[in-house]
This record gives C-alpha cells, structure tokens and sequence, in this order.
C-alpha cells in the first residue's frame, strides 16, 4: 500500500506519521513536498500535525494555497482517503473537505497529554474498529475547539468519528473532568467532537495523533487502529 | 490605495481570548468593561486606482483568503 505524508513548511509531525505508516503497519510510505503538483501513485493521504507556515492568518489557512492542494482536492473528492492528523484537520476545513472550523482552545492553554475518544461514526479509517471503543491518543494543540453552526452540526451527527469522553466511554459532557481534574473535553469543542468524516466517509479529520500513539512502547498502541482499518479497507476494494 | 480589513469572530463564536482581556482589565480597575473581542487588522497597499474595482478585489480576498466565513465576519475600507 501507498501512503503519501504531505510535508507543509512547519509539518513536525510528518516523521511520525511516515513512521507510523512505514515501520510499524508496514506501507509503502513516502513524503510528497507542498511543492510538488502530483501525489503521485498513492492509494492513501495524511496530512500530518504541525504549525503550517507558522499558523499564520489562521492555523491551516495559507496551506490551503500550496502547490499540492489541487491534486490534494482531486484524490479526496475522487473518494481517495484523506487522514488529516491535528494542523491536517484544521488544514481540511479550510479546504472545504471537512465542515467547520478549529478555533482556539476555551481555556486557551496549550494541551499536551493523553485523551480518551470514543469511536463512532464507521469510515475508512474506522471500519475495522468496533462502535463504542475507547481509545486513548495525545492530543498537541492550542486551536482545537471544533466549531459550526447549529444547522451544520444537525447535518453532521452520523458523521463523528471520534467524541472525547472518559476512560469508560461515557461522553464528555460539559464540565466533566477526569481523575486529574483536567476537562474531558479538553479544548471546549461543540458536542465533544474529536474528529469526523466528509460525506463520502473516505476523508477524516482529528485533533489526537494516533501516529504519535501506534506502538506499545510510546505509551498506547491505540492509534494503530486508525491505520490497520485503513489498510484493511484498501485491501478490500484493491 | 491604501485598504484596511478588519476581521473579527461571528457574534455566536467564543472568544476566550476578549474574555481574558475582559478580566484583566477588571483585575487592572477599569470596572464597567462588559464584553471584549478580539480582532484582526491586515493592511493592504493596493496598485489599483480604480476604487470600485478594489473594494471587488477586496470582498474577493476576504472570501478566499483573509477571513474564514464559518467563523469570521469581515470589513474593510479604502483610504485615498
């Protein structure tokens, strides 16, 4: 399988995407420059984390102008999957490929630990991962807080890939905190969205890095699941 | 020409940064300081001599680039 890790100005978390892919599920994966026009023969995308071109305007909002976004657009609209980890799901949104936006976190820390999401709508990067599941992913961000009007978040329900919740899956309701003290929901996104799909189901967006959290010896393998569901899935329709 | 965008959150977006200023000021001693939102400035030099067909160039800017319609409103004026 080939998997394509688009490296933006600023990306710093492309090495651990490209080693989530490549070392541990063991894809065929390589960069693909924003530079560049073509993603060349990849059967998968992911936009990896980081501070493209220093968040500047907004976070994700000059990188909707690289070279590499047309070809970007074509793969996700052609039905091709998309993972947009952390910056790469503020980078869908404004593309347009995902709806919404991603605004400054409530409390306006910076959050850097762990979090618990539940899964939930089935997609391509979801598929072989049963309703219901609690996993556990670092999340790394300061605009977090998933934001959409009411008629949009109407439309999106069954779309939700992944809600913030508690070790035991019981949603993040307002004001919920865990056994720290520190709010399940940890940015005061709308409805504890973590990250959802486009229609199609074939592009996802989240906050969490499950690459930063694919092997045992980084403190959770849960974030694999994202990549063996996804391996799974092409090797169905391949 | 000289153009001014102001772009500032929707009135329904939270604002958390205004709300720390808001506070703030209150800790400061300007008591009656009862809502504060925090914007963005871009000032823009522009080669166009034609002022209507800025302010088009302008709205058009704003849309692709400058403001994020999900989240942002935006303004602007031309000087000279």
């Amino acid at each position: 399988m080939r998997i394509a890790v688009v490296q933006y100005p600023g990306s710093n978390a492309d090495f651990d995407a490209l080693h989530a892919a490549r070392d541990v599920l063991g894809a065929d994966a390589f960069y693909v420059f924003h530079k560049e026009r073509e993603l060349g023969d990849a059967e998968a995308v992911i936009v990896p984390g980081g501070f493209s071109y220093g968040d500047y305007l907004r976070p994700g909002a000059i990188a909707g102008f690289s070279p590499i976004t047309p070809a970007l657009k074509r793969f996700a609209e052609r039905g091709g999957p998309v993972l947009g980890i952390c910056n790469g799901f503020q980078i869908l949104t404004e593309l347009g490929l995902l709806p919404g936006a991603l605004t400054r976190n409530a409390h306006l820390r910076f959050e850097c630990r762990p979090v618990h999401v539940r899964v939930e709508a089935r997609g391509v990067f979801t598929g072989g991962i049963p309703e219901g599941t609690v996993l556990r992913l670092p999340i790394a961000h300061a605009d977090g807080r998933y934001q959409c009007d009411d008629a949009t978040l109407a439309t999106l329900q069954d779309r939700v890939a992944f809600r913030y919740c508690d070790a035991e899956g019981h949603p993040a309701t307002a004001g919920a905190v865990d056994e720290r003290g520190l709010p399940l929901n940890p940015n005061g996104s709308r409805d504890a969205i973590a990250g959802l799909y486009n229609e199609g189901r074939n592009v996802c967006g989240l906050m969490p890095h499950p690459e930063r959290a694919a092997e045992a010896i980084l403190g959770s393998a849960d974030g694999l699941h994202l990549f063996t569901s996804l391996r799974d899935q092409i090797g169905r329709t391949a | 020409m000289k153009a001014r965008v102001y772009v500032t959150l929707k009135e329904e977006v939270l604002d958390p940064q205004g709300d720390a200023v808001r506070r703030s000021l209150g800790s400061l001693g300007f008591e009656g300081v009862d809502r504060v939102r925090v914007g963005k400035l871009v000032e823009l030099e522009l080669g166009a001599v034609d002022r209507s067909a800025a302010e088009t160039e302008l709205q058009a800017m704003c849309e692709k680039l400058l403001a994020n319609p999900v989240i942002e409103d935006f303004r602007f004026e031309l000087e000279g």
